[in-house]
């Protein structure tokens, strides 16, 4: 790693004068910071240059390290993928985007059969440390392909590691982890999120750890278990259910792969219930992983049958139709009741 | 030197920005009652363009991809086609699919968050919009392919943009056009920019008409803003196709003078100047002089032609806003063929939440 001359200084700076941001301009931050202190990180992808990014995620990170380190790639998925997959074989650190969650299918075949499988094919010899950010997620109206949940697509590849995170802070230390992890990550980014709320996130280069969940709320009726933009759904769930009396526990999973189930066994061992609840389609969703875990390890602790509250097994509905899909606050709600009629 | 093989790419324009002829018209050209009617079309589109846009500006429409400046390639490609040919569009080229009958209620529903609107009326066999870049022209081909194994004396026609052009599944297309000898014509419509990535970036060939070399196909850059150009252009490459002598591509060189899409913004990469500069090859203006040169067209005529556009486009905007909102099983309904139980489940469960069990 090398370091740029005034990073210190700069560093210093920065934390000083923290101000609060956006989920997305904590990923603007992080791509900064990795790129001031280690020269091995590029950015790729289509528009992250002069436009900075679609979303703006790489807004001025070409002027601040010029196009050698942030890339306009030409318009194919396949370029992208295939060229991270080799420049990450080479020693570089490349954080490339997938503009849309729609747009990544193209790049599974150079994932699944290539990225994560270098350092097992060649017994070492050979790694790949890149990132794979992807915009993810519907609710915001967008045109079709642009609103997909496709996680569990990714966490049932060998070798990824797959993370969501769903607050600015965890955005700035999940992604600088990523990007130090030595094998492939794909980073999922809840659109719909990205300039929900703001807080202070100091630039002070703090990784968070990549096998964490996180309990967003303490609880002792239910676990509410969610990542990505659905936090937001639960813990409105939670605060309607704790009206009524009903004291639910909210865990934002964060990095779905590798899955710390500890934390979440640990909580239905205390609340003896467990409401999962995400807006990919139902079947094969991630949240069948965490049920059948809970049926191998926490049966005994459950007093009720796991919930999942999820979108629906069709397609994403064109925007018109959007909300109808997704799980919503009501059914979360519904769900935890469900679970309170057993005891 | 041994030369193993040597190519060239031939270049079409007739009408220059000025509205001069600067080469004799093909023998083939349509007569000029014909050309009127494709001006008026051309008119038609561009009413409606700019009528799409203020209606996503007043939040009566979602994200829209306009189509300003693309009239004559547009127009020129659906003009050549015969109604059972087949189109595979990108998801601007709306010019082309209103010739071969898609209304424009249908265009407004579509990026109005409706599915109904992928369900053509008319166009019975055309392909849907295709928002993923480019995966059409792969599906062009393989209509092209069912069309020569069943002996159909039938071509699929695919857009696809300069940015577009660098996307695997075209150079898919092209190489299995040619390795099956299709009756397939890929058009690239280069308008400069791909979001904000500038042709430039894109590739370091010459021309974008060249990547059908490697294929084996006949390759052509026209003047997309040439009507002339366009149509000559896509006659040669409809005929080849039909007669099966193989598959063609075309550049058809023209200008995005709008936005990519009404949720982009190109003053953040595109410098004004050259908009400015573009806007002095607008498609309208030569053929407007060519055809008032020909006492076809005058301004009394426009005026008359542009205030019944506005009116036959306002027909359609009427019905695409009264149209209702479809119920939301509906999100259910076209999945199977034979919906599995648990589809129907689900579906009950929607309508419960719904208050309609």
């Amino acid at each position: 790693m090398k370091a740029v001359a005034d990073t210190p200084a700069r560093d210093a700076a920065d934390a000083a004068t923290a101000r609060p941001i956006t989920l997305i301009e904590a990923i603007t931050q992080a791509l900064a910071h990795e790129m001031r202190h280690d020269d091995s990180v590029v950015v790729l992808g289509e528009d992250v240059g002069v436009n900075g990014g679609v979303f703006r995620a790489t807004a001025g990170l070409q002027q601040q390290f010029g196009p050698q380190r942030v890339l306009d790639t030409p318009l194919d998925e396949t370029t992208i993928a295939g060229l991270t997959v080799g420049m990450a074989a080479m020693g570089m650190k490349p954080v490339a985007e997938a503009q849309f969650d729609g747009f990544v299918y193209p790049m599974l075949d150079h994932i699944i059969c290539h990225a994560v499988r270098f350092r097992y094919r060649t017994r070492g010899r050979l790694t790949c440390p890149m990132v794979l950010r992807v915009p993810w997620g519907g609710g915001i109206r967008a045109p079709e392909h642009h609103s997909e949940a496709n996680e569990a697509m990714f966490t049932n590849v060998p070798g990824l590691r797959v993370v969501m995170p769903s607050s600015p802070a965890r955005a700035y230390g999940l992604l600088l982890a990523a990007i130090r992890e030595p094998d492939p990550v794909i980073y999922f980014e809840p659109k719909r999120i990205y300039r929900q709320y703001k807080e202070v996130v100091p630039d002070d280069g703090e990784a968070l750890p990549l096998d964490v969940c996180y309990v967003l709320r303490d609880g002792s009726d239910v676990t509410l278990v969610t990542w990505g933009a659905q936090v937001k759904e639960a813990l409105e769930a939670a605060e309607q259910l704790a009206s009524e009396g009903i004291s639910a526990e909210v865990i934002d999973v964060a990095t779905l792969k590798p899955l710390d189930f500890a934390t979440i066994a640990e909580s239905v061992a205390k609340t003896g219930r467990c409401v999962i609840v995400h807006e990919a389609p139902r079947t094969a969703g991630f949240g069948a992983e965490i049920a059948a875990r809970l049926a191998e390890h926490s049966m005994y602790d459950l007093v009720a049958p796991v919930e999942r509250v999820t979108g629906y097994d069709t397609h994403m509905p064109l925007f018109r139709l959007e909300m109808k899909y997704m799980p919503g606050v009501d059914k979360v709600v519904a769900a935890a009741k469900r679970t309170l009629a057993h005891s | 030197m041994r030369v193993a093989a040597s190519f060239e790419i031939e270049y079409l324009q007739y009408l220059d920005p000025e509205g001069r002829l600067v080469a004799e018209l093909p023998a083939q050209s349509p007569p000029t009652d014909e050309i009127l009617a494709l001006f008026r079309q051309m008119l038609f589109l561009r009413t409606f363009d700019g009528k799409a846009v203020a209606l996503q500006r007043t939040g009566k429409l979602g994200t829209y991809a306009p189509c300003l400046g693309h009239e004559a390639t547009q127009i020129g490609i659906g003009a050549a086609m015969r109604p059972e040919d087949v189109l595979a569009p990108s998801y601007r080229e709306y010019g082309a699919q209103i010739i071969r009958g898609v209304q424009l209620r249908e265009i407004l529903m579509y990026w109005g968050g409706d599915e109904r609107g992928n369900d053509y009326q008319v166009a019975r066999h055309d392909f849907p919009w295709s928002v993923p870049i480019s995966t059409q022209c792969l599906h062009a081909a393989g209509a092209a392919l069912a069309f020569k194994l069943r002996g159909e004396p039938r071509v699929a026609v695919t857009c696809c943009g300069d940015g577009g052009s660098s996307k695997t599944d075209t150079y898919a297309a092209i190489n299995a056009a040619g390795a099956y000898t299709l009756p397939f014509v890929q058009c690239i419509i280069n308008n400069g920019w791909a979001i904000s990535v500038p042709r430039s970036a894109q590739t370091g060939a010459k021309t974008l008409a060249q990547k059908g070399l490697a294929g084996g196909l006949h390759c052509l850059q026209v003047d997309g803003n040439d009507l002339f150009a366009v149509l000559e252009g896509m006659r040669r490459a409809m005929e080849r196709a039909r007669s099966g002598d193989g598959g063609s591509v075309i550049e058809f060189l023209t200008y995005r003078l709008h936005d990519h899409t009404t949720a982009d913004d190109a003053r953040r990469y595109r410098d004004e100047a050259e908009v400015k500069d573009a806007w002095t090859r607008d498609p309208m203006t030569r053929l407007r002089t060519w055809l008032t040169a020909q006492g076809a067209w005058d301004e009394a005529r426009e005026k008359d032609w542009i205030a019944e556009c506005t009116r036959l486009v306002d027909v359609e905007i009427d019905a695409y806003l009264g149209t209702k909102t479809q119920p939301p099983e509906s999100m259910f309904d076209f999945l199977y063929a034979d919906p599995p139980p648990d589809i129907l489940e689900q579906r009950a469960q929607l309508l419960a939440r719904e208050g309609r069990a």
